[in-house]
């Protein structure tokens, strides 16, 4: 083999090891930083005090609630609209021309960027309504739920076999009881797998909600009024001049993360144990 | 899938009409949401587009006090941070995807795939606390100087990289997109890397090919178009993200061809000024912005769709 081969050949080689050390060297950076600015600022007073005035010291637990509360609705509004239009893209409408535009849209507002999404429910909700509410950052954050839910809806139920289909339709079962007590029952690990990562995306989605639910300082459990929730208050507070504030950010920050990132790898987990 | 009519059983006919009639009406919402979602951004945007046309997208004013409003900068640092954060994504995603399929042993790629795609499960907020605290100050004492210095004095190029070292601005914010778009690339080129057929691979290595030749001119060619469109996917995320740039991009409404320079993007002006936007025309300005986002997003997305379906379709599975 010429030398040039062989040095173009190892070139790619570690050129790919590389690559994946770049990325992976970001990861491990950025949990590092979590991790330990975070750790430091973690306490008690986290889940028992409010989110404090600039300067002094206080806890996040009205953001903790707040954000509980809008997640949980958008899950409530999110999913059964996602897994009905899952259903009809991968069951009623399979191969309807209807079927393949909704999956195709579908798809891009998987990837739409979130702060249109905002700026939606603001313009629908915010506006007629003359202020920010927690209601109001639950429906962005259901729509950002929404297309996760169709899209691993549709790909569970495509992944049940036709057999089953054919032998319940075979004893007579109505169609609606077809979908709904064998074919759901099969493809309810995947359904649940989408409901849990969309959990995890919109648990720290930010954008949608800077100008929906907004932020709130003091205790408020009305879904009608601006509601603190735990992104706002990291963005807020990181923007600060403030230690204090900078400090429960970083709390807020660790507590986040490790959220999303447990849910995604019990999700991973699950699945792969799933597969086997 | 519903029974031929004829074979329909007459019990339970009503059930199953409302049951599709339920799905019907949910998958038509998802279309409804979009349009809504286009239609209201134009609404709230007319006043911008009626009181400036073009000069909206052209001019480089964007004064809220004397209510002068020209997109160029934010459009301007849109498609530069993007642009620069697919330079560095793509071919670290290629590297990456390599790398998973070809060079790494078995039992370390499952891992390391899970790893990587952990970087796009990291809420970008984080993305952005971590840029604003630990990677921006290690650019303005680190890597600023070094290009200040280096290549600041070089005809032509040198215009990209003078400027104070201040960590916050165009260059840091397009590494930390870049970064953050890695995951997506690599996910969709690791996959189609996977479904390129054996007998191609081991063909090409019957023929004494090396790793190199087989990924310039076998694996490449082969997935070209759900390549492009993973491109085109991590573009459309650039575009829009938002909070990870809010916090480094300085939030500057200048235009400067210095990538050391702060700079805005249309997302992240967006999220600073919204809430603050106290007349109608500032606020319309900022709706304006978002609907020529979303357009733009939503033809950068469509032709990643339609890529990657080629390749689907080709081979029997989605993406």
């Amino acid at each position: 083999m010429p030398i040039r081969r062989r040095i173009a050949d190892l070139a790619a080689l570690l050129f790919a090891t590389g690559a994946t050390l770049f990325g992976l060297m970001w990861l491990v950076w950025i949990l590092w930083t979590t991790v330990s600015e975070g750790a430091a600022a973690i306490s008690p007073a986290l889940v028992t005090q409010m989110t404090p005035p600039p300067g002094e010291s206080g806890g996040l637990l009205n953001a903790f609630y707040g954000s509980a509360v809008m997640v949980m609705l958008a899950l409530l509004i999110g999913t059964p609209v996602g897994v009905a239009a899952g259903t009809y893209l991968a069951e009623h409408g399979r191969h309807s021309r209807l079927a393949a535009v909704v999956g195709f849209i579908n798809d891009i507002l998987l990837s739409a960027p979130s702060i249109v999404i905002g700026l939606f429910v603001y313009e629908l909700v915010v506006r007629p309504m003359g202020h920010f509410s927690g209601f109001a950052g639950a429906i962005a954050l259901a729509m950002i739920h929404l297309p996760i839910v169709v899209r691993t809806t549709d790909e569970a139920l495509r992944l049940v076999p036709n057999q089953m289909r054919e032998a319940a339709f075979a004893l007579g079962v109505p169609g609606w009881k077809v979908t709904a007590q064998i074919l759901f029952k099969a493809a309810m690990s995947g359904i649940v797998t989408g409901v849990l990562l969309g959990l995890a995306r919109i648990a720290g989605e930010t954008a949608p909600l800077l100008f929906t639910a907004l932020n709130n300082q003091f205790w408020s459990a009305s879904l009608a009024q601006p509601l603190a929730n735990v992104p706002v208050v990291i963005f807020q507070y990181a923007m600060s001049p403030y230690d204090e504030w900078h400090a429960l950010a970083w709390a807020g920050a660790l507590t986040l993360t490790a959220f999303v990132l447990g849910l995604n790898l019990l999700v991973r987990l699950l699945a792969r144990r799933g597969n086997r | 899938m519903s029974p031929p009519p004829h074979l329909a059983p007459s019990k339970g006919a009503g059930g199953d009409r409302l049951f599709q009639l339920v799905t019907v009406g949910a998958a038509w919402l998802v279309l409804v949401l979009l349009g809504a979602a286009a239609a209201s951004m134009a609404w709230g945007g007319r006043l911008a587009f009626e009181t400036f046309g073009w000069r909206f997208v052209t001019s480089r004013d964007w004064d809220a006090v004397s209510g002068q409003f020209g997109a160029l900068v934010p459009i301007y640092g849109t498609i530069m941070t993007s642009v620069i954060a697919l330079l560095i994504a793509v071919p670290v995603s290629i590297g990456i995807a390599l790398f998973l399929t070809d060079i790494a042993p078995r039992w370390l790629r499952g891992p390391i795939g899970m790893a990587i795609e952990l970087l796009a499960a990291v809420p970008s907020i984080i993305y952005g606390m971590w840029g604003l605290f630990m990677f921006a100050p290690f650019m303005a004492a680190h890597v600023e100087p070094w290009l200040d210095a280096k290549l600041g004095q070089l005809p032509v190029l040198g215009a990209f990289f003078t400027g104070p070292p201040i960590g916050i601005g165009l260059l840091t914010a397009s590494i930390v997109l870049g970064i953050m778009i890695i995951p997506f690339i690599s996910a969709v080129a690791r996959d189609v890397f996977n479904a390129v057929p054996p007998s191609l691979k081991e063909a090409a290595v019957a023929l004494g090919s090396t790793r190199w030749e087989i990924l310039s001119r076998v694996t490449l060619p082969y997935t070209r178009s759900a390549i492009i469109g993973a491109i085109f996917l991590g573009l459309g995320r650039a575009l829009g993200e938002t909070m990870a740039v809010t916090f480094v991009l300085g939030n500057a409404h200048d235009l400067s061809l210095s990538l050391l320079m702060p700079s805005n993007s249309i997302a992240a002006a967006i999220a600073n000024e919204f809430t603050e936007a106290d007349t109608e025309l500032y606020r319309s300005s900022l709706v304006a912005l978002a609907f020529l986002l979303f357009v733009v997003t939503f033809l950068v997305l469509s032709v990643a769709r339609l890529m990657l379906a080629r390749i689907g379709r080709a081979h029997g599975r989605t993406h």
